[in-house]
């Protein structure tokens, strides 16, 4: 009962901080800008969104976005600044074109590459026979040791 | 056997890939601005701060544009081959000085010796945004109609002066 209770105030509270939070800053254009960030790649720690990076040149980069936003740009016009400025890299999601061709169907082209092979050895080994027969001493050696072939039913009735 | 040189094959391929992968350096992201007009700007001169220069004044020249600050590192490393590239007189240098204070970088430059024409200030870093800037020190190499020719980004060192700069630099000239 303690701890069912205990769970519950952690619960609550979570939620209120996050209606503090949201409403703070929680304004539409707070949103897109942190959506804007977190699309574009910090240059310096550069597996760190815009949004995230504590690095001084991140500080400087949001402080464009947010000017940029505040000036009505859209973000299609604020991204294609930053691509100017630092190249497809800085966006997380690269664009598609021809020098990107390959990172973006290559994981399919090795998944129809595995696909075909699976199919292919599939096919072969059902064509392939299903067991080698036994040989002849081999056989009595096996029906020794196990009882003679014979139906399930038979061979329970035997065992008792 | 063939089942079994299959994977090794496979194996080959991708530490051959590996292999590349790390002489790669994942720093040095090329510039979309070379081969592009040099962002225009219209800033203070560090030594002089009732001037301004704008890159325009430069028309006619090839030049070097050097990002730099006193509180990098790397830049007093690299300060060495600049004041030596500036001895030997090739081509103007230009400084950015990037996200500084004017005391701090002017007593830099008189300790570690100026090789800069002139340095430009760049105190809240939106010229650096404008050149792609993203570590100190960068270097562009500018031609005469005010394109971007060459980026070096980190530090210079004599041989990719000997080896890349000066040549480019030279064919630029004629």
């Amino acid at each position: 009962m303690k701890s069912l209770l205990l769970i519950l105030i952690f619960v609550f509270s979570a939620f209120t901080v996050n209606d503090v939070k949201a409403q703070t800053n929680g304004t539409q254009t707070e949103q897109r800008i942190r959506q804007l960030s977190e699309k574009i790649r910090c240059l310096v720690c550069q597996n760190q969104s815009l949004a995230d990076s504590p690095a001084e040149l991140a500080g400087d980069m949001r402080r464009e976005v947010r000017e940029q936003v505040a000036a009505g740009r859209s973000d299609h016009q604020i991204l294609d600044y930053l691509v100017q400025r630092y190249g497809d890299f800085v966006l997380y999601e690269p664009p598609f074109k021809a020098t990107t061709l390959l990172l973006w169907i290559g994981p399919f082209v090795l998944l129809a590459v595995a696909a075909l092979v699976l199919v292919a050895t599939l096919r072969r080994r059902r064509r392939a026979p299903d067991e080698p027969a036994l040989a002849a001493d081999d056989k009595r050696l096996v029906e020794r040791v196990l009882g003679p072939a014979a139906p399930p039913q038979e061979r329970d009735g035997g065992a008792r | 056997m063939k089942r079994f040189l299959w994977p090794l094959g496979i194996f080959i391929l991708l530490v051959g890939f590996l292999a590349v992968g790390l002489t790669l350096k994942p720093r040095e992201v090329p510039s979309p601005l070379v081969g592009k007009p040099a962002p225009a700007f219209d800033l203070p001169v560090l030594h002089q701060p009732d001037k301004r220069f704008v890159p325009g004044e430069m028309r006619g020249k090839v030049w070097l544009l050097n990002v730099w600050a006193s509180w990098c590192v790397s830049c007093r490393e690299e300060h060495p081959v600049l004041v030596e590239l500036a001895k030997r007189g090739v081509m103007p240098i230009l400084g950015l000085n990037y996200k500084d204070k004017g005391d701090e970088a002017t007593a830099w430059l008189k300790r570690f010796g100026d090789p800069y024409q002139l340095s430009v200030v760049d105190a809240d870093g939106r010229i650096g945004i404008d050149y792609g800037v993203y570590g100190v020190p960068e270097t562009y190499l500018i031609d005469a109609e005010g394109v971007i020719r060459f980026k070096q980004i980190g530090p210079l060192t004599m041989a990719i002066v000997e080896q890349k700069v000066l040549p480019l630099a030279k064919a630029l000239q004629k």
